[in-house]
């Protein structure tokens, strides 16, 4: 039924939340996406349509055009956004060089300045692509209420979870939903499998 | 008709573009704002980032792969300016064009020479100041096109069909005043304005102020403008008169060019830990150095941000992929930023002591002229009490200076980055306000509510509209008065070189759009052959009337001699002695450039001399 490998639901989730800001906030992106949409509607989506989502109206007398064959997009560029997150991560706060090594064997004094360089990199690159809000905006500790109809993505309840809602609990974590996300476009020049390339100095 | 009114403030460290709508019918709110640019932030990146950092960098051809520099409006982009090309030039200094803009206004060096990067190896193509200025107006010019004139519909709206006004420093001269517009015509910009940037910020404060102004500002208020960016300081003058019953600005004075900003306090900082860090046994890198430099500034804004903060951590990474092992741990304390910084760049020092000007050692790097002396109170001492005497001696002087010992102002509007620290704002003040009082004056107060890093893009914006004949106006002219050298006839005394005397071509305060024929004298033209032409300008002669001569130009403190003009004019080689006769005519064109012309006497013959074309030998 579908020439693309199949997408997990994460991927999906990714894929939607880079699309749906992407095609309000990058026209050319936009008017890229809208061929694909008009062709959904018309039916006319190249493989890798779920059939049930555009009902073939009448088989087709003549044999079609052969479809150009899609070339299965490999990971890396499925997943482009991504590693160039990971890859950012790592550019301004050195993530990975953190995370790949062992803390165990260092004193808590270098992991403390070490954290400070992740932290200051990371914050900043967390602060200019994303705009986090809690998802609740009291306190922690504070008493809440949850309503019927409640949001389960946004809200979960933990401890004594019985009968019905509305319920009223503490809060113990205020959540976080990213408001915003601005990433760049990752580029189709580069290797987004690179996530920071070796440094050689010349003298 | 120019849809917008565009703003750039084309700075040494940061450029920036504002913009507001003409068509709208008033000055802003939201309608008046900072042009994203996209810029190349890392290879195959790019983002649109509110500031453009003014560096170029020129990589070689196998240095980053093919289509990474891409711009959205140049797939094949070669070179890159903008924040990867200040980042990653921090590694590869030798690629990297930095302050290209205090290189546009050194008089030491032929600045349509290709000499940027200073001290590049053999091969790395360079490019000349001019060059290095034009290609970050292209960028800005394309930035703009490509966000608002992509379709052919849009083309009204190319940044090239619009009212241009690029800032430039008050103290920049005649010359570096031209060479940024050539600058602007090489990057597709045809008939841009100049403006000078201490003007630009009050222009943006006056525009936040609305119809308040004219409460708040009494006739005769003397308004400071002291501008710390990243490379230079620049002190401004203005003053508020009453002429025909409206308020009226007028710029009084302009300080001297000094090299000296923020990226040298915090290097003054980084070099103060790094020495404590050698006594440790530590040793860094050129790369964590500049690591530490960095870290030094988010340092200081912490310290500065909050008074409670008696020292702030840093870390400097090590090179390697090992973060834990290579950390460098550091801190800056209180007292070393106050000893440093405050103290070092911000002393309280009496009105009477002047700038140290002498070198310390007979041999200096040719490199651009820093300033030899950090103390940011001691030059605005020496420009206060300077122009204090120029205006004493002036019959119609716009100041009042009575008997002081300098200039009272009676408000100050800082500009630049530089003053985001609070403490160095009331630093100035306390300084200031000090002197006021040992010299029976009444205590200045700050004009608050400046934003400081773009101030300046958006001025220069404001400008644009208040040109069509909308709030006030700052008249100024030109900030110095001109002179070109002339030989003075002498019998030949061998080993003595005939005495120059200066004749004044254009006076101080000469308004854009006007021009000054050089009364009954006549000059000699040599055409058809290379002949040179000295200048020299005065900051202090407020006075002088065109065609007035003065004879000791040579050696003169008041005077500064700039790069002589070298020129081949037109026409055909006279025989020996047979010269043409000339007048001469000073015009300050409407951009803001003077231009020398010479009038054939009863003859059609038109030439204009570039100043400054050469450099100064």
């Amino acid at each position: 039924m579908t020439d693309q490998p199949s997408l997990s639901f994460f991927a999906r989730l990714w894929l939607a939340l880079v699309c749906f800001w992407r095609i309000w906030l990058d026209r050319s992106f936009a008017q890229a996406v809208l061929p694909v949409r008009q062709a959904d509607i018309a039916g006319r989506l190249p493989a890798g349509a779920p059939v049930e989502s555009a009902p073939a109206p009448a088989p087709a007398p003549v044999p079609a055009p052969v479809p150009p064959p899609v070339v299965a997009v490999p990971p890396e560029r499925e997943h482009a956004s991504a590693l160039q997150l990971l890859a950012m991560l790592q550019r301004e706060g050195r993530l990975i060089d953190f995370l790949q090594e062992d803390v165990a064997a260092f004193p808590d004094e270098d992991v403390g300045a070490a954290a400070r360089i992740v932290h200051e990199g990371c914050r900043k690159l967390v602060r200019q692509y994303f705009t986090l809000e809690a998802v609740l905006p009291q306190g922690e500790g504070e008493r809440v209420q949850v309503p019927a109809g409640f949001d389960a993505q946004r809200i979960r309840l933990t401890g004594n979870v019985a009968g019905q809602p509305p319920y009223s609990g503490a809060l113990k974590h205020h959540g976080w939903v990213a408001t915003a996300l601005t990433l760049p476009s990752p580029s189709p020049a580069m290797d987004p499998r690179v996530l920071a390339p070796a440094e050689v100095e010349l003298s | 008709m120019a849809r917008y009114a565009i703003g750039i403030d084309l700075g040494t460290t940061h450029s920036a573009v504002s913009y507001l709508n003409l068509e709208e019918g008033k000055p802003r709110g939201p309608a008046q704002s900072m042009l994203p640019i996209p810029q190349v932030t890392a290879p195959g990146t790019v983002e649109a980032r509110p500031l453009l950092p003014s560096f170029l960098y020129l990589p070689s051809a196998q240095e980053f792969p093919p289509g990474s520099l891409a711009l959205p409006w140049n797939p094949n982009a070669t070179h890159f300016a903008g924040e990867f090309a200040r980042t990653h030039g921090a590694k590869v200094p030798t690629r990297l064009v930095a302050s290209a803009k205090s290189w546009l206004s050194h008089p030491g060096v032929d600045r349509r020479a290709a000499l940027l990067p200073w001290q590049a190896p053999e091969e790395v193509q360079r490019v000349s100041p001019v060059e290095a200025s034009t290609r970050y107006l292209r960028h800005l010019r394309e930035a703009w096109d490509h966000t608002f004139a992509r379709a052919r519909e849009e083309a009204g709206n190319a940044m090239a069909a619009q009212d241009v006004i690029i800032t430039v420093p008050a103290s920049f001269d005649a010359a570096a005043r031209d060479l940024t517009l050539e600058a602007a015509k090489a990057a597709g910009l045809d008939n841009p304005l100049l403006l000078e940037e201490p003007q630009a910020a009050l222009y943006a404060w006056l525009e936040a102020q609305g119809e308040s102004f004219r409460k708040s500002m009494r006739v005769g208020e003397v308004i400071l403008v002291v501008d710390v960016g990243g490379g230079t300081t620049d002190f401004s003058l203005i003053t508020v008169r009453d002429r025909a019953g409206e308020v009226e600005l007028t710029r009084v004075a302009v300080g001297d060019h000094i090299l000296l900003g923020g990226d040298n306090m915090d290097l003054a900082l980084a070099h103060t830990l790094q020495q404590r860090l050698t006594a440790e046994g530590k040793k860094l890198d050129a790369w964590q150095f500049n690591a530490l430099t960095h870290g030094c500034r988010t340092a200081k804004e912490t310290l500065y941000g909050n008074a409670a903060f008696t020292h702030a951590p840093l870390a400097i990474a090590s090179r390697g992929s090992s973060l834990l092992g290579g950390t460098i741990r550091t801190e800056l304390t209180r007292e070393e930023l106050d000893r440093v910084l405050t103290e070092g760049f911000f002393p309280t020092t009496p009105l009477t002591e002047m700038p140290r000007l002498a070198r310390r050692t007979g041999l200096a790097q040719m490199a651009l002229p820093y300033a030899q002396d950090a103390a940011v109170t001691r030059h605005l001492a020496a420009f206060l009490t300077r122009q204090a005497q120029a205006l004493a001696s002036s019959p119609d002087s716009p100041v009042d200076v009575g008997g002081k010992a300098f200039i009272h102002p009676t408000a100050v509007l800082f500009n630049g980055g530089v003053f985001k620290a609070g403490p160095l704002k009331a630093r100035v003040m306390e300084v200031l306000n000090a002197w006021l009082a040992a010299d029976g004056g009444q205590p200045a107060r700050e004009l608050e509510g400046a934003d400081l890093d773009l101030a300046v893009a958006r001025g220069a914006a404001y400008y644009g509209w208040v040109r069509q004949g909308h709030g006030l106006r700052i008249r100024g002219g030109t900030a110095r008065a001109y002179f070109v050298g002339v030989e003075t006839a002498m019998p030949a005394v061998p080993g003595m070189e005939p005495p120059v005397k200066g004749l004044c071509v254009a006076p101080f305060g000469m308004e854009e759009g006007t021009q000054a024929d050089v009364p009954p004298q006549e000059f000699g033209l040599v055409t058809g052959e290379p002949t040179r032409f000295r200048f020299f300008a005065s900051s202090v002669r407020r006075d002088d009337k065109v065609g007035a001569f003065v004879d000791d130009v040579e050696g003169n403190p008041e005077f500064e001699e700039l790069a002589p003009v070298e020129t081949t004019l037109p026409g055909t080689p006279a025989p020996y002695g047979d010269l043409t006769p000339v007048n001469l005519q000073a015009a300050v064109t409407e951009v803001g450039t003077l231009e020398l012309r010479c009038l054939e006497k009863n003859g059609p013959g038109r030439w204009k001399l570039e100043l400054n074309v050469r450099m100064k030998e």
